[in-house]
């Protein structure tokens, strides 16, 4: 029996329309969590617009926009517990605040600063990676880790949807569920790999559906549908905890450039950006507060405001921060300088 | 006392360090259950089991991204690549991620990992088995390269390389796995990574050295001893990052003459190097121009012409001539 591409049917889970009607079941989340969790959303916007100002006015080195994804980041980092580990790549600011990261933390890695990737002690944030997928491995370790030490926590790692094409992101599939380890893949499906949309990424109609070919369970959900990632992401944890690996597959639009220093119009139609802006994870959750009776305009202003004046902040002081200096360039090469860098090191005076 | 070749001492630093520390764990391919293509882990899936020695799929870039993953939340991976010629699949998880993940962490995280490979010529092996890849990793800051050529340097080593706080890349030159055994403490002990070995004293020539041609390289000293009376330093460096570049300059300054012998393609490698520091260094002890006895700037060729291909004792024989000639 041949098996066909077309005997996988992957239905995408969503609670909210893209109006921000609810379909189907109420998610049973309490109205207070979903105001936090919306707060979280505009905070991730508000400083991502802040970013990419201060980036213009040369304040900020290259930085990776994350405007679009904030219902995807939010959702699945707003179900981990404290212990639990994430593994990000560049384009995970939302994931990491949730998690625990201080905003000015995450001003210091576009400023230059050497301690850019460096999460205080007690966030269980990974160092932000560059290397398309490599940090699925190291999740992957991370969970074998906490299997080994038989300690509750699964690992998170944050990828795109390029990343699905990489052999990192393949090994790590593999190792985890032949090793049954506490994890979840969890893949922004934001369109756009810098330039190549999806279809030029791979043949698969969903990304979700590689799961099975690992032996593993996926999901795929509505990424800009906050409520709906949340729900996955609780069942996402309750899988990985029994140690079975999980693959979700959020679908979501990157809204802004690949960095700041890329163009989208080379290479994507002003028609298809406007229509994921109809889809906007944010605006679609606060149709749906208002109409609950949750939030309107005179709290959201009031908010704005309140998180304009804490992204300002933190603004300032990674600003602050005093500039990094050569010399600490040879601090954390190896825990102890060996006498080739010392002489090096020496030589700066 | 124990009377042990190079492999048997692998195996017992690792089974007295999956003994001593529970958070030691063994990864590779083939290392449980046939006990490692060369038998380095031997018996120790049957002590230890399938929790600690682990037969894992046959991937290099996750066996050591997965050591990454685990040494950063507080374990002690040992990996098992099966040839050095394969690391190439590991490439970016080695020179970028383990490498510099306490600098780019600011010390956040760290990698307090050792991968393990055999390397070396002169065993008929296929292509891509026999690769010294060791100047690979010289550029990539943040590794320590260890590189024994005898049982009782490689368990001291390999000890001190799961104990230490940053990764190391362990190089076991296959040839020497079973050439010779020694005296090797039965108890755990460790040798201090970065210390370069003088085997032999000697005053009219240093000839440096270390890994899978360090054998070679003793035989034709001691050789010329006897025959010419030609009174040869032999340098074993064990450790290629970071580089004992006090003995070097010592034994320089006091032969004025080296030779430098390694299985590795000539150009920009570890012997460059060292010909380098002599050079800003010790130029004005030198009598005669450092030489290099090594691979070629060729691939690693095919089993019928290895032998000449690499330095062996009639090249190494030739070097020293060249430089006493000065």
């Amino acid at each position: 029996m041949w098996l066909e591409p077309d005997d996988i049917m992957v239905d995408t889970f969503s609670v909210l329309d893209e109006k921000g009607r609810l379909h189907g079941e109420e998610p049973h989340i309490e109205a207070h969590q979903i105001i936090e969790m919306y707060k979280w959303m505009l905070l991730i916007r508000l400083f991502d617009e802040r970013a990419v100002k201060m980036q213009r006015q040369g304040r900020l080195g290259t930085y990776a926009p994350v405007s679009g994804q904030e219902a995807a980041q939010v959702g699945s980092a707003y179900a981990l517990r404290k212990q639990d580990w994430i593994f990000p790549s560049y384009r995970e600011i939302g994931a990491a605040l949730v998690h625990g990261m201080p905003l000015s933390q995450l001003f210091l890695y576009p400023m230059g600063h050497l301690a850019g990737a460096s999460p205080p002690e007690g966030v269980n944030v990974f160092s932000q990676q560059i290397i398309i997928a490599a940090q699925s491995l190291h999740a992957m370790g991370s969970a074998w880790a906490s299997k080994y030490l038989e300690k509750d926590e699964v690992s998170v790692a944050y990828v795109g949807d390029g990343a699905t094409s990489q052999g990192d992101f393949h090994e790590a599939l593999n190792f985890a569920a032949v090793q049954r380890l506490p994890i979840i893949f969890f893949v922004q499906n934001n369109q756009w790999a810098i330039s190549v949309p999806v279809s030029k990424q791979t043949a698969s109609r969903t990304l979700a559906q590689k799961a099975l070919a690992y032996g593993i369970s996926g999901i795929r959900v509505d990424g800009n549908d906050l409520l709906a990632v949340y729900r996955v992401m609780q069942e996402a944890i309750r899988r990985a905890r029994q140690g079975k690996p999980v693959l979700v597959e959020a679908v979501t639009y990157r809204l802004g450039a690949h960095t700041t220093a890329d163009d989208p119009t080379r290479y994507r139609q002003q028609s298809e950006l406007e229509n994921w802006q109809a889809k906007d994870p944010i605006r679609r959750m606060k149709s749906y507060l208002m109409h609950k009776k949750l939030w309107n305009e005179e709290l959201e202003e009031k908010e704005v405001r309140r998180l304009e004046q804490e992204i300002a902040e933190s603004f300032k002081q990674a600003e602050e921060t005093p500039r990094s200096r050569l010399q600490e360039a040879f601090d954390h090469v190896y825990e102890t300088l060996p006498p080739s860098l010392k002489e090096q090191k020496d030589s700066l005076g | 006392m124990a009377r042990m070749n190079i492999v048997e001492a692998v195996n017992d630093a690792l089974r007295l360090e999956l003994e001593r520390d529970e958070r030691v764990i063994l990864l590779g391919e083939d290392i449980g259950r046939n006990g490692g293509v060369f038998r380095a882990t031997n018996g120790l899936l049957a002590q230890f089991g399938e929790r600690r020695v682990v037969d894992t799929p046959l991937a290099e870039s996750a066996i050591v991204g997965a050591a990454v993953g685990m040494a950063a939340r507080g374990l002690r991976p040992v990996a098992e690549i099966q040839f050095l010629g394969f690391i190439y699949e590991a490439m970016d998880q080695l020179a970028a991620q383990t490498a510099r993940l306490r600098f780019r962490s600011a010390g956040r995280f760290t990698a307090p990992l050792v991968v393990r490979a055999p390397y070396g010529g002169g065993v008929r092996t296929p292509e891509l088995h026999a690769d010294s890849l060791e100047g690979l990793f010289l550029h990539s800051p943040g590794l320590k390269v260890v590189m024994p050529s005898t049982p009782y340097d490689a368990k001291g080593l390999l000890i001190a390389a799961i104990r230490d706080p940053d990764p190391v890349l362990f190089l076991e030159p296959m040839k020497l796995y079973r050439a010779f055994r020694q005296e090797v403490p039965q108890e755990d002990y460790t040798l201090e990574i970065g210390k370069a070995s003088i085997v032999q004293e000697g005053t009219d020539v240093t000839i440096i050295t270390w890994g899978a041609a360090a054998l070679t390289v003793k035989k034709v000293a001691q050789d010329w001893q006897g025959t010419h009376g030609v009174s040869i330093e032999v340098i074993d460096l064990r450790t290629i990052v970071p580089l004992d570049s006090q003995t070097i300059l010592s034994s320089v300054e006091k032969t004025e003459r080296v030779l430098i012998v390694h299985e590795a393609v000539k150009s920009g490698g570890v012997g460059a190097e060292i010909s380098a520091l002599i050079n800003e260094q010790a130029i004005y002890s030198l009598e005669a121009p450092v030489l290099r006895v090594t691979g070629y700037d060729t691939p690693y060729p095919v089993p019928m012409i290895e032998d000449d291909w690499l330095p062996n004792e009639d090249r190494i024989a030739k070097g020293i001539e060249e430089l006493l000639a000065h």
